[in-house]
């Protein structure tokens, strides 16, 4: 039977299927954090239960680390307690661990690539949404909460029921400025924040085969920001040459990569949805709102809730100008940004580095604002340092920290104030999401670069 | 787990869409290493405002939040389920709810029921109005009702078994330890292990 790249990759992993029952589906990755994981390994210790499978599991500290210090004591003691619990959890249960100095902490989703654990057909997991990030690699990557990590820990499979599949092709070729993370802006726009609910999306299409692995990861990464769990792309040679030069590359790389060739959509496969996204006309993408798919061009407007039909559609874009604080009408291009936040799993990885570092080599940020880079992990930042990126920023007038999660959720001290407005490459413009009574709005990391050094929205075309 | 076959209890109208878990409980309330004491955190931000639907008094002992659409979506913090648990929900009504959210809520007892929108509409007009009115969410029937209107909501039948017994998902599985073991035979020798550390 013709079938879907996920449904191959689901059926390759079922455990044991029954009619009535979700399926029990192996897992091949288990990525651990400190912030929902305490819970799992608790649930282990009062059943007298342990890993199943350490050697597919490893843990990294990123949700709550600061970006500063960090050869200091964690000052936050509860944030402390945290970490610590982690480290004391790994050491119980024979796991392995990136604290905060090794090279290899950092963002979980840039970790697991970079260390080449990341690869095609594989089933991934992690308790954290933007696990989708990994599908960039052909895998079947998705979030789980903390009694799933639970399950995995203890039994490596996860009872589940199998989800839609989704196409979204996106054909053509995108503009000089205009860059993956404009493309699933735009996607989100169309199908909204429920679009995707159900499904695991692959995003196919000329548009994203061209695209570098990073720049696949920024468009998995912010599947779930449609609503869909997981969303992913097929390996091509673009696939495979990332993989071959990482630590964990397969040591029989011919074999894995006999069958990391079988991992695509028959040509004669149905989807249970399709959706067309055309690349040659998009311009840089933000956020205006406060989810994800309150997005416009940069170089439209502020829109008036009054031109929006549907009910609830329009009650929360009024809500979302209120919080935002702007006015319908107001050129995107005329609001006056607070501070600039460069990184995340989104939007945190070395060629975002670059590519920001590449606007704003030899000029200097507006007076007006302040603009933080964290790399997305201790390795990109070495890897930037090598590379004197870190001189770009701090010339500009930039801050360079220490690698984490950081001010894209605002766990850590890395927050916005009541009020302040950012320009932010990760993932959410959730009211709050980035510090209590903070405004975010969503954007490139080339729109951040640009808009740092002009103080207002602004892609490098304006400079 | 506790078992879910049935509860009745008074009902809060949340008006609002796209309800993510950041709202539910913001990430600074995320640093516990316990399962109780969220309740803080729940609605945080908005608890702050003293016209928030939770601060009205008349709503104080609610054990349904009835919601808007899309509710739950974004971050996969299983603490948003703990923190509408510890505050006192045991049930939430909606016309949609993110796939990660509802996923943690069946897991961990907190039973999600999903009607049509004008469904719910139809239930805020009369707790707005009415806000002593009881709600039934019969597990067991697969219906809600209050006052003479019953509506009937879709639950698959595993699901809805786990929660009527109380299962330990965990156990279940345990339970299908030789199809793991079987599984974990045929698994391919070139798919990456995290140990022994390479680098």
């Amino acid at each position: 039977m013709a079938t879907t790249l996920a449904q191959k990759i689901w059926a390759e992993h079922v455990v044991h299927a029954a009619s009535g029952e979700p399926d029990l589906l192996y897992i091949d990755l288990h990525l651990i954090h400190e912030v929902t994981s305490p819970q799992a390994f608790d649930g282990l210790r009062q059943t007298g239960r342990t890993v199943r499978r350490p050697d597919l599991t490893i843990a990294t500290e990123d949700h709550n680390v600061p970006t500063l210090n960090i050869d200091k004591p964690i000052a936050d003691p509860v944030s402390k307690l945290q970490v610590d619990t982690l480290r004391a959890n790994c050491a119980e249960f024979g796991l392995r661990i990136h604290s905060l100095g090794d090279k290899d902490q950092g963002v979980v989703h840039v970790v697991g690539p970079q260390l080449g654990l990341t690869q095609p057909g594989m089933t991934i997991v992690c308790g954290d949404s933007h696990t989708s990030t990994h599908g960039a690699f052909g895998a079947l990557a998705f979030g789980i909460g903390t009694s799933e990590v639970e399950h995995v820990l203890a039994t490596q499979t996860l009872p589940l029921q199998r989800p839609k599949t989704m196409a979204i092709n996106v054909e053509g070729s995108l503009k000089p400025g205009v860059t993956s993370k404009d493309i699933i802006l735009a996607i989100i726009a169309k199908i909204g924040t429920g679009g995707g609910q159900g499904y695991v999306i692959e995003y196919r299409g000329s548009a994203i085969r061209a695209l570098s692995m990073e720049s696949r990861m920024t468009i998995c990464n912010m599947s779930i920001e449609a609503g869909a769990r997981a969303g992913l792309i097929a390996p091509d040679q673009t696939t495979f040459d990332y993989i071959k030069a990482k630590p964990h590359a397969p040591a029989d790389f011919e074999s894995a990569l006999a069958y990391w060739k079988t991992l695509y959509t028959d040509s004669d496969a149905r989807f249970d949805r399709e959706v067309d996204l055309n690349a040659d006309d998009l311009e840089p993408f933000v956020t205006w709102g406060t989810n994800p798919a309150q997005g416009a061009s940069l170089n439209s407007n502020v829109p008036n809730p009054a031109d929006i039909k549907d009910d609830e559609a329009r009650g929360a874009a009024e809500r979302a100008l209120v919080y935002m604080g702007l006015e319908a009408g107001t050129p995107l291009k005329k609001i006056a940004i607070d501070t600039v936040f460069l990184g995340s799993c989104t939007n945190g990885r070395i060629e975002d580095l670059r590519a920001a570092a590449q606007v704003i080599k030899g000029k200097k940020i507006a007076s007006t604002l302040r603009m933080l880079v964290v790399p997305g992990s201790a390795r990109v930042r070495l890897e930037a340092e090598a590379e004197g990126l870190d001189k770009v920023f701090l010339d500009a007038g930039a801050e360079w920290r220490n690698a984490g999660c950081s001010m894209c959720l605002g766990m850590n001290p890395d927050q916005l104030s009541v009020g302040e407005r950012a320009a932010s490459t990760s993932n959410r413009n959730f009211e709050g999401r980035q510090g209590k009574g903070g405004r975010t709005h969503l954007v490139s990391p080339l729109v951040a670069a640009a808009t740092a050094l002009r103080g207002t929205l602004s892609s490098p075309a304006d400079l | 787990m506790d078992k879910f076959i049935k509860h009745t209890g008074s009902a809060v109208p949340l008006r609002r869409s796209n309800v993510d878990t950041d709202q539910i409980i913001p990430a600074v309330y995320l640093k516990r290493v316990t399962r109780s004491g969220f309740e803080d955190g729940l609605f945080a931000a908005w608890r702050t405002d003293p016209t928030f639907v939770l601060n009205d008094p008349v709503y104080k002992n609610a054990t349904v939040l009835v919601a808007g659409v899309d509710f739950g979506t974004g971050s996969s913090r299983e603490h948003a389920v703990w923190a509408l648990q510890n505050y006192g929900f045991k049930t939430v009504i909606s016309s949609r709810f993110a796939d990660i959210f509802r996923g943690n809520s069946l897991k961990a007892g907190l039973l999600t029921v999903i009607l049509g929108q004008s469904d719910v509409e139809a239930i805020w007009k009369v707790i707005e109005a009415e806000p002593a009115t009881h709600i039934s969410v019969d597990l067991e029937s697969r219906s809600v009702s209050y006052n003479d209107v019953v509506l009937d909501f879709a639950i698959d039948d595993y699901t809805r078994w786990r929660l009527m017994e109380g299962l330990d998902d965990i156990g279940l599985t345990i339970k299908k330890g030789e199809f793991i073991d079987t599984f974990e035979k045929t698994r391919a020798a070139y798919k990456p292990a995290t140990l022994p550390i390479r680098s």
